[in-house]
């Protein structure tokens, strides 16, 4: 048995990027899928509550999970070489969603698909129409999945690690491309990735997830500048520096944080994060911390700081 | 375009090749036609030996394959000693019928296989797919010619089904649509054996191809875009499983004229069958030899066709052939 | 300190044309020309499609460059014959990106490690099994889990394990082409020590393959950025980072992901 999610909580706001920060192990793709309810047959949701726009999305049925999927809420799936279907044209394949959501007959649908291509490939949008996924470049397979992403103009789009396979500068294009369509779409995203440096920037919000859980939340400037959780300020310590001051570092060890990712098949009763902390306390042991206010909107999970 | 043509040519070559092959060995194998009546005491040597001498099979092989080659070209392929006329037409009277069988038959199987393999790829390892693979399982084991006597015993039994042949006596004096019926009833058991015969195969293969569609990322991903079911069964997960099923459905298409020759002779059809085994137990040398290169035909026209479709079902073959 | 790499104006055209006749092809690498000191490390850095891979096929001899000279220890490899490379090979060995795909999933730990030994023939089995073992504890594999299969390890032993493996026969030169790009920020960390610390102890070169200025700068003595096939600039890792002159650099300088603020944490707090 696998404790993937272990008690997480956090809401969104319209038009709001929420950046989820974590590594492998921290349970962030099932948190993906739980949203949509798209969890392998062995993955069961035991408690817990997902309201969208007021929408129990635990208690709704297939036909209506079917009709949330993709049009009020997208996923954007990682690996762009292979979410796609290998022998459909980059049109059909945009136009199978359309075709699953809304009710347009087939002139209508074409036009959608081009204007919804034309937005996020300006030069070539008929071209790459035209084309078969094996034809095209990762950032442009991304692309295709932004595009299968929005054609419903859903109000959520979840992203998991979308720049995973891509070039340092095709990632800062899909970036600019979501802040983009943040701007001119008004949609809200959960953006969930274990680089810290593709929040900055982005993200309004941060959410570090450890083992299931949330351990610190705040507005992304606050987390990403001055973290307070253990795990948060040694993750961020583990990245090189650019800068030129910290050159003298240049070929040192850089600080790791000790041991190996959490083991979720066993549900601990401490904080999950206390083996491996620099800065553990006995409490820490044997109870899980709880959520505490630092300011309104940022939250640690930590005992170093008293609720 | 270039790939097409090449693969035009190989059949062409493929073709004469087997012609040749097939000649050479139908004439090197001992005896021939006449060997029956060189037994007969009654029938004086010369005799024979005239009889052989205006069939030409006296002559060195080359000069007979030209002719052979020669009278292909017109559409006789060589002379039937048993029946006294062209190969060609007779041929093709019994093409035709045969054909009539294994399309229907080949149709229905497909027909049923298709949804019967995704509908266990799609429940795969719960109880309708267990169900199948049993099903399926036990049907594979059951040899084919035990299965066309079973029913021809149901039929004799049952009084249902005519027991062979393709049509009823009075046939001529029917009514077209009545003579259509009559076709149709005579159909039934042979295209019931080749269909029961050829459905399990496909169903395991069709279930294969689909299941291991089903585990991959594009699958999920459109499942994830709210597409329903049904439309990622059939349109997403039989088309990206389609590679293998086409070679498959080429294989098919190859066996059209030959595989269906243990039914026909145990239920009396007219077909190519019952004729090649006559004429291979009375050495009847363009028969045979006419009828294997009609097999050979529709096997080299099926993988050909298997190809074609191939190249217009996956994209990526399609750019790499196009690149030429 | 000498040179132990130093290649000269290589070439790799591929050619894309099917026909006959056809003239097409495509120019992986257009004149590259570079050297590694011994026991230092050279980042090459670009983006996908500059030919960076190429290189390090050419490099590593599992690619032959269509010309120029690949001058290894004194020896051009480039050069060589089929059976002499195969002894130049274990010399320079390679740690690819995606350890999922380079390491034997039926094999264990120990068996893949003690592989390479058992192809080339070395050693009875008594010590090869015995170098495994070490080479394991070496990276950071505890003996317990010597008998496991790839897929039971996390993605950084893995890359740990490729390591190991790439370490058995004592290479001078270790190419590693993407090693870390497909791991955990934190994951990367480690392995970028066990790295540095292997340097140090075995005077390991390295040729150090990515498209990550910021853990190029931080593990390298000297950066090579490529484009399109070509070395467009070539220098020691601060001055690259205080100044890139070509536009190539600056496009990855400004490209690489950065945050405000983690540096300036004290160690400790």
């Amino acid at each position: 048995m696998c404790h993937a999610l272990a008690g997480l909580s956090f809401d969104l706001g319209p038009g709001e990027i929420l950046g989820i920060l974590g590594e492998s192990g921290s349970g962030k793709s099932t948190l993906a899928a739980s949203l949509l309810r798209l969890l392998p047959p062995n993955g069961i949701i035991t408690r817990g509550l997902i309201l969208f726009e007021g929408q129990d999305v635990l208690r709704a049925r297939p036909r209506g999970m079917e009709k949330l999927r993709g049009r009020r809420i997208s996923l954007i799936f990682q690996e762009p070489s292979v979410a796609l279907h290998p022998a459909m044209r980059v049109r059909d394949q945009v136009e199978e969603v359309l075709r699953a959501h809304e009710p347009l007959d087939f002139a209508a649908r074409r036009n959608r698909t081009r204007q919804v291509l034309a937005s996020l490939f300006p030069a070539d949008a008929d071209r790459i129409a035209n084309s078969y996924p094996h034809q095209l470049s990762g950032g442009q397979r991304q692309r295709v999945l932004v595009a299968q992403a929005i054609a419903c103009g859903p109000s959520l789009v979840l992203a998991d690690e979308p720049t995973a396979s891509l070039d340092p500068t095709t990632q800062q294009e899909i970036l600019a491309l979501f802040r983009t369509l943040r701007q001119e779409l008004g949609l809200s995203m959960v953006l969930i990735t274990h680089n810290p440096g593709l929040l900055a920037g982005l993200a309004d919000r941060v959410l570090v997830l450890y083992a299931g859980r949330a351990v610190e939340v705040g507005p992304a400037e606050s987390v990403l500048a001055s973290p307070q959780h253990p795990y948060t300020r040694a993750l961020l310590r583990c990245m090189p520096p650019l800068d030129q001051e910290s050159q003298a570092s240049r070929k040192g060890m850089l600080p790791v944080i000790s041991g190996e990712s959490p083991n979720l098949s066993v549900l601990v009763r401490g904080c999950p994060f206390e083996p491996r902390c620099p800065e553990k306390m006995e409490v820490c042991k044997s109870c899980d911390p709880a959520a505490v206010p630092l300011s309104e909107a940022h939250t640690v999970s930590c005992f170093k700081f008293p609720g | 375009m270039r790939y097409l043509l090449r693969r035009m040519l190989h059949a062409v070559f493929l073709l004469f090749g087997v012609s040749i092959l097939t000649f050479l060995f139908s004439t090197l194998a001992p005896g021939n036609y006449f060997d029956e009546m060189r037994l007969n005491p009654q029938i004086a040597p010369e005799t024979v030996a005239s009889l052989r001498a205006q069939y030409q099979l006296d002559r060195p092989l080359p000069v007979r394959y030209a002719r052979w080659v020669n009278s292909v070209a017109h559409g006789q392929m060589g002379f039937s000693f048993a029946y006294n006329s062209p190969v060609g037409p007779l041929l093709w009277v019994r093409a035709r019928n045969t054909l009539l069988l294994t399309l229907t038959a080949t149709l229905i199987a497909w027909a049923l296989a298709l949804p019967l393999g995704i509908w266990a790829a799609a429940s795969l390892g719960r109880l309708p797919d267990r169900a199948l693979s049993w099903t399926t399982a036990t049907l594979l084991v059951i040899p084919d010619l035990v299965l066309a006597l079973g029913l021809l015993i149901m039929a004799v039994r049952s009084g249902w089904f005519p027991t062979g042949g393709m049509v009823s006596v009075g046939f001529e004096s029917l009514s077209p649509l009545k003579k259509l019926r009559d076709i149709a009833i005579h159909m039934t058991l042979p295209v019931v054996a080749l269909v029961i015969s050829a459905l399990p195969m496909l169903v395991r293969h069709v279930r294969a191809a689909v299941a291991e569609v089903l585990d991959a990322p594009f699958l999920r991903a459109a499942a994830g875009h709210g597409i329903p079911r049904r439309r990622l069964l059939y349109r997403y997960a039989l088309r990206a499983a389609a590679n293998p099923l086409i070679s498959l459905l080429g294989f098919s298409l190859g066996t059209l004229v030959s595989g269906s020759l243990l039914v026909e002779v145990v239920m009396s059809w007219p077909g190519l069958g019952p004729l090649l085994l006559e004429a291979i137990l009375a050495r009847d040398l363009y028969v045979v030899i006419g009828g294997v290169l009609l097999s050979t035909i529709f096997l080299v026209g099926g993988n050909f066709l298997a190809d074609l479709l191939l190249l217009w079902a996956d994209p990526r073959i399609r750019t790499e052939a196009g690149a030429e | 300190m000498q040179l132990l790499l130093n290649v000269e104006n290589l070439m790799k055209r591929y050619m894309t044309g099917k026909s006959f006749g056809s003239r097409e092809f495509l120019t992986a690498l257009d004149g590259v020309s570079l050297s590694i000191q011994t026991a230092t490390t050279l980042a090459l850095v670009g983006e996908s499609g500059s030919g960076k891979s190429t290189l390090a096929l050419c490099v590593a001899c599992l690619e032959r460059p269509t010309s120029g000279s690949i001058w290894f220890d004194g020896r051009d490899v480039a050069a060589l014959g089929e059976k002499q490379q195969r002894a130049v090979r274990p010399q320079i060995q390679v740690v690819f990106q995606d350890p999922s795909n380079s390491l034997n999933s039926r094999l264990t730990a120990l068996e893949i490690v003690a592989e390479p030994l058992i192809i080339q023939r070395r050693f009875d089995k008594q010590t090869r099994s015995k170098r495994a073992c070490a080479l394991l504890e070496r990276v950071g594999i505890s003996a317990k889990k010597a008998g496991s299969r790839p897929d039971e390890f996390s993605g950084g032993q893995r890359q740990r394990l490729a390591i190991a493996r790439a370490l058995a026969l004592e290479p001078k030169l270790l190419i590693l082409d993407e090693a870390l790009s497909a791991l955990d920020c934190s994951v990367q960390a480690q392995i970028a020590n066990l790295l540095l610390e292997l340097q140090a102890s075995l005077r390991l070169t390295y040729l150090f393959i990515t498209h990550d200025f910021a853990m190029a700068a931080h593990l390298a003595d000297e950066i090579a950025v490529m484009d399109h096939g070509r070395i467009v600039e070539l220098g020691a890792a601060e001055k690259l980072l205080r100044s890139p002159e070509h536009e190539a650099t600056r496009c990855l300088l400004a490209a690489t992901p950065r945050f405000h603020g983690a540096a300036n944490l004290p160690e400790g707090l």
